[in-house]
């Protein structure tokens, strides 16, 4: 039996989101806020094991308090235990921060197998904060994950990195990051929606992980990047020969053109 | 801070080849190094790669430190972390820049918690304010945004996307320092089974690419850009949908999700302009649009456009271009 982590983040939902271009503002409450598109794969390969070999997964979340409708929708899809870490000691981290404060609630949690992530997050886009947990946990890891080959005495996982294809083979405990290829997420059911709706979703702040880690290294302080400064690029646009119909003229100039400028 | 100085390059090595998004790292470090009076190195893992360390020389390094051994022959996680963690803490780079590449993304991350500083993923743009401290320009939230980054600890690191920077003209002129350094080897605990490369070649290396979106009635018609590609002797893309539908494999999907582009001549065909697919292929030399909704946002990015259905248009081109040349 397999005890898995799926680390999720509650992002807004980037269909819906406004951005400001003259203030260089994102505003997040012009949207709804849902599950990082990318973990409902990570929660889904983790289902997916669990259905196979049995498990038990727990998915953790850092994040504000609304973030405990993210963990309530991550059970109605499967996940078995929920850690919500919320606490104004957490705000402003950085992946460096971000990862440490879930690395640490991981090992308050005690011991596990496996680590699913997603590949990165819709707003902060990084990708960085899988790899960094599983340094944090001197555990290794395999990014870019885009197939369980094998999940037995070891993990065999197929990642694809930049027209390469490898297959690589760890034991556990080890992290992935996996990629949108991986699956098809699937809908939570009725079901699980009672029992999500009904379920306690544990919270910890700064105070229960204060015995494993520095209060120093979480939120703005722990961390050293900043945003200083947003810009939300207005389309430079380009001055284009755009042809109404579909004339011989026209396509006459077009293939004149594509001629000139490939080279 | 004081006891940093200088700049620090990853070079990325497949195949005993160094990635070229390595040789534009080189050449915006160098530009950023003469500014600032400072030496540029490069780091260089592999399996009897001199040669290829003389290269970074060419392409801009003051130095080289090589670890040669042949565990490093393929990506080895553990190992490329364990030594070039130590080599950072040893010569103390104020900057520390790696391709943001596959590897880069998943090397570079391990190597910022080892260190205890700040990385920056994926950046556009990179520039050297007056206080020495580096400002890293990034895509965010799905490309919609770019946030301006700035790195408290040092070294500052950072990864960078390939082609969007210039590499400098390779001169064998170029004097430089090859240093070998002693490997150490730690567990990989990762073994690789088996590696095999990915049939075609990769469309972010294409001089013509001819995208298909949605506007596509089913999977079979993208041979229909796939014979005007050949005609031009350019690749296949893709915007997310159809990927996503399965009718055609995510290595040619273009986008803030896929793969970042800069072709001479992008032709979109039947693909509405959205920020995101934008995001991959807005450097295009030429980028030449066919849609039947003339209200549709790619025309604004557009050099040249046709408003009509690619059905119709893209047999016209083909047609077109086979008489020129029989
Ligand atoms: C515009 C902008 C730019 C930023 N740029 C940087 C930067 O360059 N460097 C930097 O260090 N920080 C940066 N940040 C801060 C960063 O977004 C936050 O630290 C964020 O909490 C985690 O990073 P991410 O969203 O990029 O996650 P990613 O690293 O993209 O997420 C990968 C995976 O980690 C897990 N995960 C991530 N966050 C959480 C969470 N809060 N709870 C549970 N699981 C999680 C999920 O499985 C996710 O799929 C930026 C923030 C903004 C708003
Ligand atoms: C987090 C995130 C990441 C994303 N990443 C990517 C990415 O990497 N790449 C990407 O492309 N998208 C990405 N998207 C999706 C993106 O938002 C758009 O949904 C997508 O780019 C639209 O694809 P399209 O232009 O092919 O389809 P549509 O927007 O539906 O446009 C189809 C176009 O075809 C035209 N058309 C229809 N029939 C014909 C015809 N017969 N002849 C000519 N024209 C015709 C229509 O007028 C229309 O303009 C991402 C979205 C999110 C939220």
């Amino acid at each position: 039996m397999l005890r898995i982590i799926v680390p999720i983040k509650q992002v807004p939902d980037m269909s819906q989101v406004k951005f400001d271009t003259e203030e260089g503002r994102v505003d997040r409450s012009s949207a709804a806020a849902e599950i990082n598109p990318f973990d409902l794969n990570a929660l889904e390969a983790a289902v997916q094991i669990k259905e196979k070999l049995g498990g038990i997964i727990t998915t953790i979340s850092m994040g504000p308090r609304q973030a405990e409708s993210a963990l309530r929708d991550a059970l109605s899809r499967g996940a078995d235990d929920t850690v919500l870490l919320t606490d104004r000691a957490f705000a402003g981290a950085d992946t460096l921060a971000t990862s440490y404060t879930l690395a640490s609630a991981i090992r308050k949690l005690g011991e596990f197998d496996l680590i699913i992530c997603g590949e990165k997050t819709v707003d902060g886009d990084t990708g960085q904060v899988g790899p960094q947990i599983a340094e944090h946990l001197g555990i290794p890891h395999v990014a870019y994950v885009s197939k369980l080959e094998e999940v037995g005495e070891k993990l065999v996982v197929v990642c694809e990195m930049e027209g390469e294809r490898y297959l690589i083979e760890s034991d556990f405990p080890v992290l992935i990051a996996v990629t949108k290829d991986i699956n098809t997420p699937r809908l939570p059911s009725l079901r699980g929606k009672l029992n999500a709706r009904k379920a306690e979703i544990k919270t910890w702040g700064a105070e229960e992980l204060s015995s494993i880690a520095e209060k120093g290294r979480f939120g703005t302080q722990g961390s050293p990047t900043r945003v200083h400064r947003i810009t939300i690029p207005a389309e430079e646009g380009r001055k284009g020969r755009i042809f109404r119909d579909t004339s011989d003229e026209a396509i006459e100039e077009i293939t004149n053109a594509l001629y000139r400028y490939k080279g | 801070m004081k006891d940093y100085s200088g700049l620090m390059v990853f070079a990325e090595q497949r195949e005993g080849r160094a990635h070229p998004v390595s040789y534009e790292l080189l050449g915006k470090g160098r530009e950023m190094a003469d500014k600032l009076g400072v030496e540029l190195s490069s780091v260089l893992l592999g399996n009897q790669m001199e040669e290829e360390a003389r290269e970074l020389i060419y392409y801009g390094a003051d130095k080289v430190f090589l670890y040669d051994n042949p565990v490093f022959e393929d990506f080895d996680l553990l190992n490329y972390k364990h030594n070039i963690t130590r080599l950072v803490e040893e010569v103390k780079p104020e900057v520390f820049l790696f391709g943001a590449t596959h590897l880069g993304r998943s090397l570079a991350p391990r190597i910022a918690v080892a260190l205890g500083t700040g990385l920056t993923a994926d950046c556009t743009g990179l520039d050297m304010s007056e206080d020495g401290g580096l400002i890293q320009i990034r895509p965010a939230f799905s490309g919609n945004i770019l946030a301006h980054i700035r790195t408290k600890t040092r070294p500052q690191v950072a990864t960078v996307r390939y082609k969007v920077m210039p590499s400098m003209l390779r001169d064998e002129h170029r004097k430089g320092e090859i240093i070998k350094k002693d490997v150490e080897i730690v567990p990989s605990l990762l073994t690789i089974l088996k590696k095999e490369k990915l049939g075609e070649k990769s469309i972010t290396e294409a001089e013509l690419i001819v995208s298909g979106g949605r506007g596509l009635k089913k999977a079979e018609d993208f041979s229909l850009l796939a014979d005007l590609a050949e005609l031009l002797g350019g690749a296949v893309g893709s915007s997310r949908p159809p990927v996503d539908d399965g009718w055609i494999s995510r290595e040619h999907q273009v986008g803030f999700s896929g793969n970042t582009v800069k072709p001479k001549v992008y032709i979109a065909c039947g693909i509405s302009g959205s920020p995101q697919h934008l995001a991959g292929m807005r450097g295009a030399d030429v980028i030449v649009s066919i849609n039947s909704d003339p209200s549709a946002p790619i025309f604004k990015m557009a050099d040249y456009g046709i408003v009509g259905d690619l059905y119709e248009v893209i047999p016209k081109l083909i047609d077109r271009i086979k008489g020129e040349s029989s």
